[in-house]
């Protein structure tokens, strides 16, 4: 696959506790998955963080990635999106 | 670095997650012209074996595309060529056989709906056409997955008016033969007015004649997300405001619909044909083309001026498609159908939604007459009448028009009729009880309208 096709964007919301951050880095440290840029927030004690990965030289697949994150994040009870990027670029771009 | 936007981000996931943005489908167009055969036997193996081939990992790579962006797809489906055509030099026409092939190889692959049990007849039909039309409702009543349409008019060639004649009783027997399941068969019949080649969605698709061996056809919708829109803007924004609110919309709705086009067409390594960009509602709450009009400041659908916010949201959804996308093709615009839109379930209860108002709606829609069970015992005659409305609307008019009407057996006005799944559930809306049966069977063709003489 084209590079531009391994940046995926993992979106996590939920009630804000100690160690999203530290949990869901430490997942994709495993999964040789790199953080290229992250966005975070709290508002009201809702937690919002937005991530730009790139796992070109993971060795898992989007698939293996995107079951791993969701266990990780369902252990947080918090919401998990992840999705490649294109679907960005492309919707809101002329 | 690469472009991060987090509004953007937010944006996309609420449209998903709130408002029912999906791929409504997914359709493989499929040409079966080559598997035309004097023995049936030989044809239908033609036809297993082709669809098989083409299609065996259809459903599977839609799964896959639908984890990796995190978007519904809805169905996915098969347009084949129209079994009228590819049955006819058969010697013993057995056109149920065929029927019954298309829905074991649908199974097999696992495709919600498979289009293409369909005749065009809008001049008149061949020997082969008259034995197909007989067999519609058994092929109907015997099959789960199997749709048919049958094209009566163009603008070019006028109306058949014998085929709508028989349309009607073919429709009442259709609804008769699957009465336990409150005219089921009918749901998945559809007569048409200028037939679209490409159309994705269902009743409707087939592989037209002009189609390329192959191409992957994608339906888009998202209702919810227009209404969304529209709600956002201020009670006083002028119609030109909503008019632009709904284009960009509709441009977003594309270009995610086209990025899944292309890239299961590449999986599966056919050419991409054309995106579909029709508001298509489903029973949902919060998926409905009516709310639309709700939040454009009308009370209910069917109040005066559904018509006309109808036209608009019809125009600048195209507008806002065709920017988004080199390859609009199918129908492309706002659906009305009855049973498979909550608020328009609401207002045919309420009566404040008629078949009039509707059959109006229709010459500004991207459709026609769409999902609207009247009383089992309306006569085939009078269905017949219904249909030649419409064709006139479509023929007149220059745009595709259909009838799906559903007379539902044992089932007066006020009750309900349940189809289940998309196509929802409709009470049983009333319909003029004036005669038009001489009309009706003076039969013959329509001429076609001077406007058709433009070379």
């Amino acid at each position: 696959m084209e590079k531009e096709a391994q940046k995926i964007i993992i979106t996590i919301t939920g009630a804000d506790k100690i160690g999203i951050v530290a949990k869901i880095t430490q997942v994709l440290a495993d999964c040789e998955a790199n953080i290229e840029d992250i966005r975070q927030s709290i508002m009201q004690g809702h937690f919002i963080m937005m991530m730009l990965c790139d796992i070109s030289k993971s060795k898992k697949s989007f698939k293996e990635i995107k079951e791993i994150l969701s266990e990780a994040a369902s252990s947080l009870e918090m919401e998990i999106w992840v999705q490649r990027k294109e679907i960005f670029d492309k919707m809101h771009t002329i | 670095m690469a472009i991060f936007n987090t509004k953007n981000i937010i944006e996309t996931i609420e449209m998903i997650k709130t408002h029912h943005l999906d791929i409504r489908t997914v359709t493989l167009s499929l040409s079966l012209r080559d598997c035309a055969d004097p023995d049936y036997k030989v044809c239908a193996d033609k036809i297993y074996n082709k669809i098989l081939s083409y299609s065996k990992n259809l459903s599977k790579f839609a799964d896959e595309l639908e984890d990796e962006f995190s978007i519904p797809i809805v169905n996915k489906r098969i347009a084949a060529t129209p079994i009228s055509l590819v049955g006819e030099s058969c010697s013993e026409k057995n056109y149920i056989y065929l029927a019954q092939t298309l829905d074991r190889v649908a199974q097999e692959v696992n495709v919600d709906f498979i289009g293409g049990f369909s005749a065009l007849v809008e001049k008149g039909c061949t020997v082969g056409d008259r034995a197909f039309l007989e067999c519609i409702p058994e092929a109907l009543a015997t099959t789960k997955r199997v749709c048919s349409s049958v094209n009566l008019a163009t603008s070019k060639a006028g109306i058949n008016m014998l085929g709508v004649l028989k349309m009607g009783e073919i429709i009442k027997e259709a609804a008769n033969l699957t009465a336990d399941a409150d005219g089921l068969g009918a749901a998945k019949l559809v007569c048409f007015c200028n037939s679209v080649t490409d159309n994705p969605f269902m009743a409707g698709a087939y592989c037209g004649v002009n189609e390329p061996e192959c191409a992957l056809n994608i339906g888009v919708s998202g209702p919810g997300v227009v209404c969304a829109a529209i709600k956002d803007l201020p009670k006083t924004a002028d119609l030109g405001e909503v008019a632009n609110i709904i284009k960009k919309t509709a441009f977003k709705i594309t270009t995610t619909g086209e990025l899944i086009g292309r890239e299961l067409a590449k999986r599966l390594d056919i050419p991409f044909g054309v995106i579909d960009l029709s508001l298509a509602p489903t029973p949902e709450v919060g998926d409905s083309v009516a709310e639309i009009f709700q939040a454009m400041g009308l009370e209910q659908a069917g109040a005066h001026g559904t018509t006309c916010a109808l036209a608009m949201l019809n125009d600048a959804v195209k507008k806002g498609g065709v920017m988004a996308s080199s390859y609009v093709g199918g129908l492309s615009g706002a659906f009305i159908p009855v049973s498979e839109d909550n608020q328009m379930i609401q207002a045919a209860k309420s009566g404040a939604l008629t078949i009039d108002k509707l059959e109006a709606m229709t010459s500004v829609c991207s459709v026609g007459l769409d999902m609207i069970a009247i009383p089992g015992d309306t006569s085939a005659k009078t269905i017949s009448a219904i249909i030649a409305d419409e064709m006139a609307i479509g023929m007149i008019n220059k745009k595709t028009t259909a009838v799906r009407i559903i007379p539902v057996p044992n089932k007066k006005v006020g009750d309900l009729a349940v189809f289940g799944g998309l196509l929802g559930e409709c009470p049983i809306m009333p319909v003029h009880n004036l005669n038009s049966d001489v009309f009706i069977e003076r039969s013959g063709r329509v001429p076609a309208p001077i406007h058709s003489l433009n070379n």
